[in-house]
C-alpha cells in the first residue's frame, strides 16, 4: 500500500517533475513580486494617510490631503472586501470592455489583482506602524529640523518596518497559497499543475502529496527567512565600546550594561572622569 | 532692535477654548542663559514648543533676528535647525546608535558631508562625556548618558539657541547631576539657553535670567538673586517656598 504510493509519487515526479517545478516557479515570482509591489503600494497610502493636517494649513493642501484619504479608504474596503477570484474575473474579462484588449496577458492581471489586495491589506499595517512609533522620536526629527519626508525616511519608517515585518510575511504566506485562484483566468501556478496532471493520468492522492510537500517547502522556507531578517531588523544587543582620545585597546564586543557584563571594567579604564553616573544592572561592586 | 537672538511678543496659544498662554512677551540675547520656572500647568512647555515651532502659536509673533517664524516668511527646517531643543524624554532615534544620532541632522538638513559631520558629531559626543559610547544604540544606555546624547545631539547643529524642557525631570537622582553639569559648562562657555527646570539651584547658580510663570503668564523676571532671594510678587514667594 505505503510502497505503492512511494511508488506512484516517484513515477509521477520523473514523468512531470518539470512540470510541477514550473508551476513552482511561477507561484513564487507571482508571489514574491506581488507581495513586493503591495507593499510599496502599502507603503505609500500609509505615508499620505499619515501626513499631518493642520488648521493652520492652506485649504488647498487639506482638499487634497482630505481626498486621498476618501480614495486610499475605498480602495481598502474594495479590495478586503471583496473575493480575490472575483476580482481577477472582474478585470480580465471586464476591462476590456472599457479600454479594448490591453489586458490579454494573464501575467498582467494576475499580478496586478494579487499586488492590489496585497497593497490594500498592507496600506492599513503601515499606517498602524507608523502610528505605533512613540510621537516623541517625530519632535526629536522636526526639532533638528527635518521635514515630514525626512522624518519618514530615516526615523520612523525604519522603526515602523520592525513592527510591519511579520505582517509582510503574512502576506506573502497568504500569496504563495492564494495564487492559485488564478486558474480561474488560466494561469498556470503549483496548484494548476495538480488539476492538470492528476485529470490526465488520475493519480489525484500521489498528485496532492507532491502539492501539499511543495507548499510547505515554500512558506516553511519563508517563514525562516522572515525570523533571521526581523532579528537583523531588531538590531544587535550589544556594542563595541569605542576607545577615548587614543587607541588605549582594541576594543571587543561587550555586552550591553543591562546584561551586567564586561563592561564595568571598561568604564572603569576610561570612562571613569567622563562618566560619573550609575547604568541600571551594573553590578553594586562598581558603584563604590 | 536685532541685537536680541529671540523676541517675543504678545504670544498667545488657546487649546480650544483653553487660553495656555497669555500675552507673553520676552527677549533673549546673545549668551543669556535664561531659568523658565513655575508651577505645573502653568505653560512652560507649552512656550518652549511655540518658540521652536512645534506648536503653533494662535496669535502673537515670534522674532528670530527680528524676523517673525510665526508667518512661513522663513524656512520652518531651517529655523528649527538653528533652534535646539532637549527634551524630557530625550527623543534619540531608537534606530540609530549614539554616533549616527548626531549626524543624521547635519548630513540630511545641513547637508554637511558625512565624514565633517562625523567629525563634528564626535567633538560634541566627546564634549558631553559619551564618546567610549558612541557605537551604542539609546536602549543600550542609561538615562543621563541619554540626555547627554540628546545634547550632544543638538549641539552638532551648532544652533544659535538651545532649548530645554526639563531636561533632568525624567532621571534618576544620582543622574541629574551629570546633565547639570554638562549644562553648566555650555553656560560659562556663552550657549545661549533657555531652560524650563524644577532645579532652582540651577536657574539661581547658573542662569542670568529667570522667568517664573503662572497660568499662562511671565508673573516676574529678572535677576536670578533677585527673584529667588527676595521675590517681589506674592505668588513667586509662595511657589518658591515650596523648593525650601
Ligand atoms: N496638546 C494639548 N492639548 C490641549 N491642552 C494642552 C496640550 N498641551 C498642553 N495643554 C494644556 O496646557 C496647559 C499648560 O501645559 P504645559 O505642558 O505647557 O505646562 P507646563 O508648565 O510645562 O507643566 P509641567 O511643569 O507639568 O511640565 C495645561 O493645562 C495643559 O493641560
Ligand atoms: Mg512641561
Amino acid at each position: 500500500m505505503f510502497s505503492q504510493l512511494i511508488a506512484d509519487v516517484v513515477t509521477l515526479w520523473g514523468k512531470y517533475g518539470k512540470i510541477y517545478l514550473n508551476g513552482i516557479k511561477n507561484t513564487l515570482i507571482l508571489a514574491i513580486t506581488a507581495t513586493a509591489i503591495g507593499c510599496l503600494i502599502g507603503f505609500i497610502c500609509g505615508i499620505l494617510q499619515t501626513i499631518p493636517v493642520s488648521k493652520t494649513d492652506n485649504i488647498f493642501k487639506r482638499l487634497f490631503l482630505g481626498l486621498v484619504r476618501v480614495i486610499i479608504r475605498v480602495y481598502v474596503e474594495v479590495f478586503r472586501g471583496t473575493p480575490m477570484i472575483l476580482q481577477a474575473v472582474f478585470i480580465y474579462y471586464g476591462v476590456p470592455y472599457f479600454f479594448g484588449h490591453v489586458f490579454k496577458s494573464i501575467w498582467a492581471v494576475s499580478l496586478i489583482v494579487v499586488s492590489i489586495n496585497t497593497g490594500a491589506y498592507m496600506a492599513e499595517s503601515v499606517r498602524g506602524g507608523i502610528l505605533s512609533i512613540d510621537p516623541g522620536q517625530t519632535e526629536g526629527a522636526k526639532a533638528i529640523g527635518m521635514n515630514h519626508f525626512q522624518t519618514m525616511l530615516y526615523v520612523i519608517l525604519p522603526q515602523a518596518l520592525r513592527n510591519i515585518m511579520p505582517q509582510i510575511g503574512n502576506n506573502y504566506i497568504i500569496n504563495v497559497k492564494d495564487t492559485s485562484v488564478m486558474f480561474i483566468i488560466g494561469f498556470s501556478d503549483f496548484f494548476s499543475i495538480h488539476k492538470m496532471v492528476s485529470g490526465a493520468i488520475y493519480k489525484y492522492f500521489p498528485s496532492a502529496l507532491i502539492e501539499m510537500i511543495g507548499y510547505l517547502t515554500l512558506t516553511l522556507v519563508a517563514s525562516f527567512l522572515l525570523r533571521w531578517v526581523e532579528k537583523k531588523l531588531a538590531g544587535s544587543d550589544s556594542y563595541e565600546l569605542a576607545a577615548g582620545d587614543q587607541l588605549v585597546m582594541a576594543a571587543g564586543t561587550y555586552n550591553s550594561p543591562a546584561k551586567g557584563s564586561p563592561f564595568d571594567e571598561q568604564s572603569k579604564e576610561f570612562g571613569k572622569e567622563l562618566y560619573k553616573g550609575v547604568d541600571e544592572g551594573k553590578e553594586d561592586g562598581a558603584n563604590e | 532692535m536685532s541685537e536680541h537672538i529671540l523676541e517675543v511678543r504678545h504670544l498667545s496659544k488657546f487649546f480650544g477654548k483653553n487660553e495656555v498662554l497669555k500675552d507673553i512677551d520676552f527677549n533673549v540675547s546673545q549668551g543669556d542663559v535664561t531659568s523658565i520656572i513655575g508651577a505645573s500647568g502653568s505653560g512652560k512647555s507649552t512656550l518652549l514648543r511655540c518658540i521652536n515651532l512645534l506648536e503653533t502659536p494662535s496669535s502673537g509673533e515670534i522674532l528670530f533676528h527680528g524676523k517673525d517664524v510665526t508667518g512661513g516668511g522663513i524656512s520652518q527646517s531651517a529655523y528649527r535647525a538653528k533652534v535646539g531643543m532637549v527634551f524630557q524624554s530625550f527623543n534619540l532615534f531608537n534606530n540609530m546608535s549614539v554616533l549616527d544620532n548626531c549626524i543624521i541632522g547635519q548630513q540630511r538638513v545641513l547637508k554637511i558631508p558625512k565624514e565633517e559631520a562625523k567629525e563634528t558629531a564626535l567633538y560634541f559626543l566627546g564634549k558631553v562625556g559619551m564618546t567610549p559610547y558612541i557605537n551604542a544604540l539609546p536602549r543600550q544606555i542609561s538615562g543621563g548618558q541619554k540626555q547627554r546624547v540628546a545634547i550632544a545631539r543638538a549641539l552638532s547643529m551648532k544652533p544659535e539657541i538651545l532649548l530645554f524642557d526639563e531636561p533632568t525631570s525624567a532621571l534618576d537622582p544620582e543622574m541629574v547631576g551629570e546633565v547639570l553639569a554638562v549644562m553648566k559648562t555650555l553656560a560659562e562657555e556663552g550657549m545661549t539657553m533657555l531652560v524650563v527646570t524644577h532645579e532652582m539651584g540651577f536657574a539661581r547658580d547658573v542662569s542670568s535670567h529667570v522667568v517664573y510663570m503662572a497660568d499662562g503668564v511671565i508673573a516676574e523676571e529678572g535677576d536670578p538673586k533677585e527673584i529667588m532671594v527676595d521675590p517681589k510678587n506674592p505668588r513667586t514667594r509662595e511657589f518658591l517656598s515650596r523648593f525650601l
